[in-house]
């Protein structure tokens, strides 16, 4: 039976003071395969009850448990021990995000900001007795970023968010994306004050942190990117979308 | 003590629709779910949601009424046909205002929304957004609650239901963020927390779907409805158990044994792979069992390579992602090992079509419920339709139910005396430490006995000796003990405090499967492998009683499908 040693960073709001946090490292067995969510749950069912993580769907959907694993982040479910080529895993909370408890970090900002930028169709017509027509290719504009599962990988990444409590951040932006880019929304220029503004896309300086941490390979700074075009296409040649 | 006119208990399609409903109707309603909504369950479904929209261009004579037959067929004549053409009514509208709603369906040429063929369906109706539809629909119903406002209490885990006077009033919660359980009011509880699997030790489900829900309503003296009726999907990945969906067979994927054969030839002779879900996983089961599993082991291949990596890429991207991910395998150049493994909880709460029980102020929808749309099988691309179908008219319910106003008396006195019994509940846990029962050993003990005594196939004798196994984990429930008392995010709490539920509803499976002597869609008993209409054309209705499951039946509701043998 192999091992790995799992070194899990650790922090309770009733014994641990607020910003300080200990490194516990915990001996794992396994056979032929070993993810690190398995390997979490192992912990909490047999060495330490008291271990503190997000998840759900084990099969990297539902965005519950991104972490920082072993320097990159990861998806816990979709980490298999085997790939990082080691058998020493370091494992922190997402990095710049305030604490709950050990792996298991605040997410009230997060969803605040994607709630700010209105992540709704918005639709002013009669609606038709039968779908909205759209055209693959018009459908093809949204493949990219309607498969964000708002795992905060990318926000927790981006320098921009480090230094501005107010930015938006990648994931909020690529949602607003994602609504613009729909041709079944009527929002016109009704959304553009949620991210045309100093706490929207301008903040975004293309460090691309966010293409790298995001799990699903999307890429939040095209869409930023796209965002900036718009409001200049809006603003100053005065279009509609 | 917060109090709102309505509590959804559950973020998943069936709880965001209910609440979307009622919140566009006026009422102030709150969701309490242990996860943020949009990490539901519901967002694991692949595949699709069928309806009657005759977009295919070889569905254009498809009705609601042919969707009926096809889900009253599937289901072995156990659905209420009644239900089940109320869902096919309502399927198409609940589609076409998801589009409205923004939900990426991907679609043909003309722009209409795209449908692909499905197992044991006469047409190919099952509307997809490539094969991420459950993750579509849950984002976009998402979406729909913020824009209306609806409250949402995340990562608020409720473990029991505050009844006072014989009508619900409410729910107690531990605050996963905050700490400490708390009473939380209503004039009206909706439950919506997706299905058991997570009783079996060889799910496609999240981790999450423990049935708690059912769990809860059946300790409160709703019974639970076709608890032995559990869904084994046919291809479930082999080593991690997630679900490979049925669209790969859809799109055209070949099922594979040893011999290199596509031995669904000899079952389905005409349907073949889309035969429905019963058939073929007793199908694979079958092959395995009589050693022409791949290399005589337990799995067979499902092989996507035909398809060509264009419309894999297209239509199945993420199967593949998964796949490479979970089982280092690109469908592209390799066939993926599968098995079959549980996947959906036909049974659950007895509700009537529009979610209301027995208990007043207390409705269910979704796969926690049992309308009971999907009888002894259910079709795929149906649960994604149940959700939002029987969400939105549990919603529709609740609203009707309230114009009268709300219940009279003040639920205050018995929230604070249901939180005070489950505080005393956990203090008896925690006094018994570390010294009592381990809860996980007897988590294994359970999902291991669910998997190996109650599986595809059954036989009286081995639900005997599981029956007794389970019987004997039920009474070590009373012993368990809680090393970890208190805090915020305590996993060793929760995972404690909804087991003795999991046995409860794994001991309403095991009864039920023993009592019905005959097979029916899911439910196949090597001693007893004929369909009983004369008998069994009933449903199950579990009772709690202090000594176990106590069984009533209730005929099915019949209609213009007269059963007939299914053969595909």
């Amino acid at each position: 039976m192999r091992t790995v040693t799992f070194h899990i960073k650790r922090y309770d709001p009733a014994r641990d003071e607020k910003g300080s946090s200990r490194v516990q490292a915990f001996e794992i067995p396994y056979e032929t395969s070993l993810t690190v969510l398995e390997g979490l749950f192992y912990i909490q069912e047999e060495l330490d009850g008291s271990l503190a993580f997000r998840y759900c769907c084990r099969a990297s959907i539902c965005g519950s448990c991104a972490m920082y694993i072993n320097g990159r982040y990861r998806l816990a479910c979709q980490t298999n021990v085997l790939h990082l080529h080691t058998d020493e895993v370091h494992i922190e909370p997402l990095p710049h995000m305030p604490l709950v408890k050990d792996l298991v970090c605040d997410m009230d900002d997060f969803f605040a900001k994607y709630a700010y930028i209105e992540p709704w169709l918005i639709r002013h017509s009669q609606e038709p007795a039968k779908e909205i027509l759209q055209s693959p290719a018009d459908r093809h504009k949204l493949n990219m970023p309607v498969d964000c599962i708002l795992c905060g990988a990318c926000y927790s990444s981006c320098p921009s968010v480090w230094s501005e409590d107010n930015y938006l951040g990648p994931a909020a932006l690529l949602k607003a994306y994602r609504f613009e880019v729909d041709s079944r929304d009527e929002a016109k220029k009704e959304r553009l004050p949620k991210w045309d503004n100093e706490r929207g896309a301008y903040r975004c300086h293309t460090i691309t942190n966010c293409i790298e941490a995001c799990p699903k390979e999307l890429n939040p700074t095209e869409g930023i990117q796209w965002l900036k075009m718009a409001a200049v296409r809006r603003r100053l040649f005065g279009r509609a979308k | 003590m917060p109090h709102h006119q309505l509590i959804v208990v559950g973020g998943g399609l069936a709880g965001l629709r209910a609440a979307v409903e009622a919140k566009a109707a006026g009422l102030d309603v709150a969701i309490l779910s242990q996860v943020h909504p949009g990490r539901s369950h519901s967002g694991a479904a692949q595949g699709g949601l069928n309806a009657a929209l005759a977009n295919h261009p070889d569905a254009h004579d498809d009705t609601p009424e042919k969707h009926a037959f096809d889900t009253v067929k599937g289901s072995d004549y156990l659905a209420d046909q009644d239900t089940a053409i109320q869902m096919t009514k309502d399927a198409p509208g609940v589609i076409f205002e998801m589009d409205h709603w923004g939900c990426p369906f991907s679609r043909f040429d003309d722009g209409r929304i795209a449908q692909r063929p499905f197992g044991g369906a006469g047409y190919p109706r099952t509307c997809y957004g490539a094969d991420k539809t459950g993750h579509y629909l849950l984002h976009t119903l998402v979406e729909r609650a913020y824009e209306r406002g609806v409250k949402m209490y995340i990562e608020v885990f409720v473990t029991s239901l505050i009844v006072d006077d014989g009508r619900c009033r409410g729910v107690v919660a531990y605050d996963m963020i905050k700490g400490g359980f708390h009473a939380f009011t209503a004039d009206a509880v909706v439950m919506a927390t997706g299905g058991a699997g997570r009783i079996y030790g060889n799910s496609t489900n999240a981790i999450i779907s423990t049935g708690a829900g059912a769990a809860m309503a059946y300790q409160a003296g709703v019974p639970a409805e076709d608890m032995e009726f559990i869904q084994f999907h046919p291809t479930g990945l082999l080593t991690t158990h997630i679900l490979m969906s049925e669209a790969c067979r859809g799109e055209g994927g070949y099922l594979v044994n040893g011999e290199g054969e596509r031995f669904m030839a000899k079952y389905a002779p005409k349907a073949m792979e889309l035969a429905p879900r019963d058939i073929t996983a007793r199908s694979i089961t079958t092959e395995i069992n009589e050693g022409r599993g791949i290399g005589g082991a337990d799995y067979v291949n499902l092989d996507l390579r035909h398809l060509g990596a264009e419309k894999i890429m297209e239509r199945l991207p993420g199967i593949r992602d998964i796949a490479i991910h979970f089982q280092g395998v690109d469908p592209i150049e390799e066939p993926i090992p599968i098995k079959p493994v549980q996947h959906y909880t036909m049974g659950g709460i007895d509700t009537d079509v529009d979610g209301r029980t027995k208990l007043p102020g207390f409705y269910a929808a979704g796969e926690c419920a049992c309308v009971s749309v999907h009888g002894a099988n259910r079709l795929g691309g149906n649960s994604l339709l149940e959700t939002i179908v029987f969400g939105r008219r549990a919603g529709i319910a609740v609203v009707a139910d309230l114009e009268g106003g709300a219940p009279a008396g003040d639920p205050a006195a018995a929230g604070a005396g249901a939180v005070a019994a489950m505080e005393a509940r956990v203090a008896e846990l925690v006094s018994r430490g570390k010294a009592g029962a381990d809860p996980y050993a007897i988590r294994a003990e359970m999902i291991a006995t669910t998997r190996d005594y109650f599986g595809v196939f059954r036989e009286d004798s081995i639900m005997r000796t599981g029956l007794e196994i389970l019987r004997r984990l039920k009474e070590r429930c009373s012993q368990i003990g809680l090393g970890n008392a208190g805090g915020v995010f305590n996993l060793d709490l929760m995972r404690t405090v909804e087991l003795e539920g999991m046995v409860d509803l794994s001991l309403c499976v095991a009864e039920g499967a023993l009592a019905r002597t005959e097979s029916r869609g899911s439910h196949s008993r090597t001693d007893h492998p004929a369909r009983d209409d004369e008998k069994w054309l009933v449903h199950t209705l579990a009772h709690h009683t202090p000594e176990g499951p106590r069984l009533e039946y209730r005929p099915v509701t019949l209609g213009p499908f007269e059963p007939q043998e299914r053969k595909y």
